[in-house]
């Protein structure tokens, strides 16, 4: 294994524990929130679509690029907008009470 | 791929992984979620526009068009979307995310094909795994979102020897792996491959039960993550490794609180096929000459209208019924006449992590009504009436007393303690685990039978005249 490889294991295992810290007790309430905000996140394949994308040709390898990037984008737009509106219903109800 | 990419790009990724942490730990927290969906939605734009000014990136024409059309279909399907309708929606994205990875992975296998060069064997290690749990979680999402949408059937799909089968194509997909590490650009061979993975992730799901779906939502989830820092492996890149597990984590958390609400291992869910052994036992047991006690909605409205305590417990029925608005009137109504009125929610009641709250609070259901699982037991013994709306095998007392029961040791809402049960349910069938439900056939319960809307709203004119 090369030296960039590790460097990616220990941010890669890192980054595990700290997802796990962070989002230990987190009330039922919001979990479909939590699932979908994070859902939306996880649309972070989107970089590395554009980065297949990028070079200025039409071969396969750029179209499948290019496939990612709009299922990739539906992923983080929709992910996102969706778990605002859901927390939108949640704060209306709670400035009621 | 490990190309020096300009360190102001390295800088935003930096940002942009401390906002999607800060982001995830204020989506933790009532008052601070909408603001860390915010903050996580800040983080992706920068990686985006940092990624977008990567020398590579030279295609921007159709990058931009990508990315309008992605917005345009992503913010449509967003306010579209009923909220009953959630769990489908969550299910389609996360299936969209695993397929981006499975296509980066495929992508740079093609474009390494094309340069003549070398695969190496970390490269190629990587590509293997994103195109394994990228389609799995394609195919396996969509299969989810095809049961809950109703499109092919929400129960079990078994068929004989599945477990061999599936054993098979496993062994296939690593004979395939294994040919592909050591003669890495045999084209044939990797597209078996990936329909291999497309196949298995059909597999995976298609045996699992409507029920179960809390798990397999969550499950695939965790696995979108995990097919996006496997991505992240393929092109190099920590910020796809960061989110990815971040993501990862997150769901494996979700996942096991879900298991943990049904007693059940992660195993027995994926393998368990649930309902289609339990039937036979069931059918068995209900053998006997029980008999149930029904009512018309006068006499349910009598009942609840009269009470001084009332615990409303949604199920899966009140969201197919689409009943929420018409549960929290009749709440309404009820308070008006003086009844405490509280919702009791069970863990795994609907088809996702937290269903119930987000339709509850989308009828505009007061926060403070809303009470877990282990706050409101205790208070079952105080109330007078127990209104069950659509669930079954959350309030099934043989979870709790009859070993033999296939859901015994799961944690239920214990209604059967409340002075009076009233159920409303469509009809005598078995929920999903396939078990009866000695509830039912008790003294002190009372069967509603109907859709669950058209019965509370009987329920809300009922009581509106008392």
């Amino acid at each position: 294994m090369n030296e960039a490889l590790i460097a990616a294991f220990f941010v890669f295992v890192l980054a595990s524990f700290t997802g796990f810290e962070v989002i230990n007790k987190v009330p039922p309430t919001l979990h479909t929130p939590l699932m979908s905000g994070s859902n939306a996140v996880s649309g972070i394949a989107v970089i590395g679509a554009l980065i297949v994308a990028g070079p200025r040709d039409t071969n396969l390898s750029v179209i499948l690029g290019l496939i990612a990037v709009i299922l990739a984008t539906v992923n983080v737009v929709g992910g996102f907008l969706v778990t605002d509106r859901m927390l939108q219903m949640f704060k209306k109800k709670e400035v009621k009470v | 791929m490990s190309e020096f990419l300009p360190t102001g790009i390295q800088v935003t990724y930096l940002v942009a992984s401390s906002l999607f942490i800060l982001g995830l730990k204020k989506l933790g927290s009532p008052a601070t979620a909408r603001q860390g969906n915010l903050w996580a939605a800040i983080g992706m734009l920068l990686a985006i526009v940092a990624t977008l000014l990567d020398r590579q990136v030279l295609n921007y024409e159709l990058i931009a068009l990508g990315l309008l059309i992605g917005t345009g279909i992503g913010a449509i399907a967003a306010y579209k979307v009923a909220m009953t309708d959630m769990p489908q929606m969550v299910g389609l994205l996360n299936g969209l995310g695993g397929a981006a990875s499975a296509l980066v992975a495929i992508a740079e296998f093609w474009h390494l094909l094309g340069s003549h060069s070398t695969i190496s064997l970390d490269a190629n290690i990587s590509i293997i795994l994103s195109v394994f749990i990228g389609g799995v979680t394609f195919t396996g999402s969509f299969v989810a979102f095809a049961k809950l949408q109703g499109l092919i059937s929400g129960s079990p799909v078994t068929f004989p020897l599945q477990q061999p089968v599936n054993a098979l194509l496993l062994i296939g997909f690593l004979v395939c792996s294994g040919y592909l590490l050591v003669v890495p650009d045999n084209l044939p061979v990797f597209l078996g491959m990936t329909a291999l993975s497309l196949l298995l992730g059909i597999l995976f799901v298609i045996p699992i039960g409507g029920g179960d779906m809390p798990v397999v939502i969550s499950l695939l989830n965790s696995l979108s993550g995990v097919a996006a820092a496997t991505a992240g492996f393929v092109v190099m890149n920590n910020m796809l490794i960061i989110a990815g597990a971040l993501v990862g984590a997150s769901g494996l958390i979700l996942t096991e609180i879900m298991c943990k609400a049904m007693n059940r291992s992660l195993a027995s869910v994926l393998f368990g096929a649930f309902g289609g052994s339990a039937a036979g036992v069931a059918a068995g047991a209900a053998g006997g000459d029980k008999s149930v006690h029904s009512i018309d909605a006068e006499e349910g409205a009598m009942m609840l209208g009269y009470a001084r305590s009332v615990v409303i417990v949604p199920g899966y029925g009140m969201a197919v019924a689409q009943a929420q608005h018409a549960v929290r009137e009749l709440g309404d109504q009820l308070e008006k006449l003086g009844v405490e009125v509280k919702y009791a929610i069970h863990p795994v009641a609907g088809r996702m992590p937290g269903h119930m709250n987000v339709l509850l609070a989308e009828a505009n259901v007061p926060y403070p009504q809303l009470h877990d699982m282990e706050d409101i037991n205790p208070q079952f013994e105080q109330t007078d009436v127990a209104l069950v709306i659509g669930a079954n095998d959350v309030v099934n007392p043989a979870a709790r007393s009859d070993s033999s029961s296939p859901i015994y040791g799961m944690p239920i809402l214990e209604v059967d303690k409340a002075k009076h049960a009233i159920v409303i349910k469509r009809g005598m069938s078995a929920g999903f685990a396939g078990v009866d439900n000695d509830l039912f056939y008790k003294e002190k319960t009372m069967m509603l039978f109907g859709s669950a809307k058209d019965i509370v709203a009987k329920l809300v004119a009922e009581v509106k005249q008392l």
